[in-house]
């Protein structure tokens, strides 16, 4: 409806100016916005700015949409972004360097493994223990971050699918990615903000069982994921929906910095899993895959194919961790590792009474290292690096400076989801409003990763 | 002491090199060497009394020194393109940093893009670090460069003083970079002139102060449970 008084309108403005008459639109309400507008409006009844958002359910998460209309037909996109900054970077200034594990999981909430990852290499490679990460250690990782990649591509397609009004694909692509939550728990004690690879390896050995868990997850896996196949891949409907939307070819993608399913939609095989192998993805057997539409529809077929190539990873990882029992998942380092284990009690899970034994009980000196290591930290050299990696997103990477000292310099995240959002507007000016939801659907932005 | 008594001494040692005695006396690697921070005290201890006996320890910060060619590998290809353009290189666990004026920073990022040995198609981001102690060039922006055609990543850094923070932007060479100097101006307030909408892009837009600068705080209250009071996270006891 229509409101004589702007409170949006700054001072000095006239309200009855007609560029700058506000209106609070709540739907059936376009002629009452056209006769408010009166004659003076001329081309203003058919050009019309809306904000979209922040609350918005099909602007996943607090994403703001400016979006100036000529009827149906977006003439010009742009996002207003940072309604869930929460100066994660900034804090974690004020943490040792293992503490900003806790924070950067944080981030991205729907990758957290890779937000780790990223962080946790660049500290590695800046204390050059790179060589000295134990297999087992490796393998996890690798193990969880696969895992994570097919989490992160169901909540695409399923939250992609709902808003496009495809209620059945949400419905299951949330039931499957419970399964992966599940082993999340089972291996790390929590479903998200694990905080669980640390520098110098992971947090915690393989809980037991938790490999046969992981089979039968791969098995039924093997089963769902031609659902989602059989639902959406030559489905007239979906398929009008995407195909032809958001189409970006590379030269657009390489300008705006895009990475990850967008380029590879393209038909160009980009991956860093492959071109800058880290955590030894080189030794793996998988496939990149591309699609060669450059819209939509390609980066949903390339999402779903690669979760296919991410169960090929986990059943590797899996059979490797079955040779590794008992080998260690920290540094050898003392100086690095962090000195006390987890371990499930009555009360559920928390420090290890061996440990906490042997510190109060039995060894001084222990009692000092893990005092140490615990408030005080490592120190890493003085230095700065960036070694990105392959979030389901793109390239994601943290440049963390070091002065020499126990807390990080400075820790900067490159995320994917932040970049490839610039894109939003070249996808969609042209388009119509519902194709603007598809190609954000496509983008995958995660606004926890956005805003930080 | 004559010149008699000079000559009677005993034959003066022959210098043996330091490497030679043992290898890990390698000299340290030539070029600039620049303190851009000190350390106080060997534990980082703030405010109570350092018993430790370290307390009137001063060691100057300092980062990886500059690099002597050759550089090994493709580092010295990129290199060579951006010769004339790059201040000093910096290698440090095999990354490669080059250090360029911000006068050049549009030419060296042309040619990054468009000389066909080169070929950076992707300019990953800008990243915004504030060295308050390294004085007349407190701000520094660090980009990243990908050539995707040759599997290569360089970090391109440039520093600007605090009192004159002005960098030309890249946007209208890498496009990609739009929201990422946004951020770096939010945070740092690093202005970069000629870039199309240089607003903030994560703060309020009527946000005062550069968030991320050493010198703005963190904020935070203290919190009290169980009797205790425990300081915000940016006064409590801090060992770096």
């Amino acid at each position: 409806m229509t409101t004589n008084e702007d409170l949006y309108a700054g001072a000095s403005e006239a309200t009855d100016a007609p560029a700058d008459r506000v209106f609070t639109v709540s739907g059936q309400d376009w002629d009452d916005i056209a006769a408010g507008l009166g004659e003076e409006g001329g081309d203003a009844q058919e050009r019309v700015v809306v904000n979209m958002g922040p609350q918005h359910p099909s602007t996943h998460g607090v994403l703001r949409l400016i979006l100036e209309l000529e009827g149906e037909t977006v003439t010009e996109a742009r996002c207003g972004i940072g309604y869930l900054h929460t100066g994660i970077e900034k804090n974690m200034e004020y943490r040792s360097w293992v503490q900003g594990t806790t924070f950067c999981t944080r981030m991205d909430y729907l990758s957290p493994f890779f937000n780790e990852m990223t962080y946790v290499l660049g500290i590695e490679r800046l204390l050059d223990i790179e060589d000295d990460i134990p297999e087992k250690a490796s393998v996890m990782r690798v193990l969880l971050m696969e895992l994570n990649r097919i989490s992160s591509h169901l909540v695409c397609i399923a939250t992609g699918g709902m808003e496009i009004g495809a209620l059945t694909v949400m419905t299951i692509g949330f039931r499957e990615r419970e399964l992966v939550l599940d082993l999340f728990e089972l291996i790390t004690g929590l479903r998200m903000n694990h905080a669980f690879i640390r520098p110098g390896g992971v947090a915690q050995d393989l809980p037991p069982g938790a490999l046969d868990e992981i089979r039968g997850f791969v098995a039924l896996m093997k089963k769902r994921l031609p659902e989602y196949a059989a639902l959406c891949n030559a489905n007239p409907i979906f398929k009008a929906r995407l195909e032809g939307v958001g189409h970006l070819d590379l030269e657009g993608c390489l300008a705006l910095g895009l990475t990850g399913p967008i380029v590879r939609s393209t038909g160009y095989p980009w991956d860093l899993r492959k071109t800058s192998p880290y955590c030894g993805y080189e030794t793996y057997d998988f496939d990149v895959q591309t699609w060669d539409t450059a819209d939509s529809y390609g980066r949903f077929r390339v999402r779903l194919n690669e979760m296919w190539e991410s169960l090929k990873i986990i059943e590797q990882a899996a059979d490797r961790l079955a040779r590794m029992e008992g080998e260690p998942v920290m540094v050898a380092d003392k100086k690095i590792a962090w000195p006390s284990q987890l371990a499930i009690g009555s009360d559920g899970m928390g420090n290890s009474l061996d440990h906490i034994r042997q510190i109060m009980g039995e060894s001084m000196e222990a009692l000092i290292h893990h005092f140490k290591l615990v408030t005080e930290g490592f120190r890493v050299p003085a230095g700065q690096a960036y070694v990105p990696i392959e979030s389901p997103r793109g390239e994601l990477g943290a440049h963390v400076v070091s002065d020499g000292g126990t807390r990080p310099f400075r820790a900067h995240f490159r995320d994917p989801s932040f970049n490839n959002l610039q894109a939003m507007g070249v996808m969609s000016e042209g388009s119509m409003i519902a194709d603007v939801i598809v190609a954000i659907a496509s983008i995958d932005p995660v606004m926890g990763g956005v805003d930080r | 002491m004559t010149d008699e008594k000079k000559a009677a001494g005993p034959a003066p040692a022959v210098e043996q090199p330091a490497v030679e005695q043992s290898p890990e006396n390698v000299p340290a690697p030539t070029g600039e060497v620049r303190p851009i921070g000190e350390r106080h005290g060997m534990f980082g201890v703030k405010g109570t009394g350092d018993t430790s006996g370290y307390g009137g320890l001063v060691a100057p910060v300092v980062y990886p020194p500059a690099a002597e060619r050759p550089y090994g590998g493709w580092f010295d290809v990129v290199a060579d393109g951006l010769d004339p353009l790059i201040d000093s290189v910096v290698i440090h666990r095999g990354e490669i940093t080059f250090h360029i004026a911000p006068d050049n920073l549009i030419a060296a990022a042309k040619l990054l893009r468009d000389d066909p040995k080169l070929r950076f198609e992707l300019c990953a981001g800008v990243s915004g670090v504030h060295y308050p102690a390294d004085t007349g060039r407190e701000l520094h922006a660090v980009y990243s460069f990908l050539s995707m055609t040759f599997n290569r990543r360089i970090r391109v850094e440039v520093s600007v003083p605090d009192a004159d923070p002005h960098l030309p932007s890249l946007c209208p060479v890498y496009p990609a970079v739009d929201w990422h100097e946004r951020e770096a101006y939010d945070m740092f307030g690093i202005i970069f002139d000629g870039h199309p909408a240089l607003t903030r892009i994560l703060m309020p837009d009527d946000w005062p102060g550069f968030p991320q600068r050493k010198d703005y705080p963190l904020g935070g209250i203290p919190v009290e449970y169980k009797g205790g009071t425990i300081p915000p996270p940016d006064q409590r006891r801090s060992y770096s």
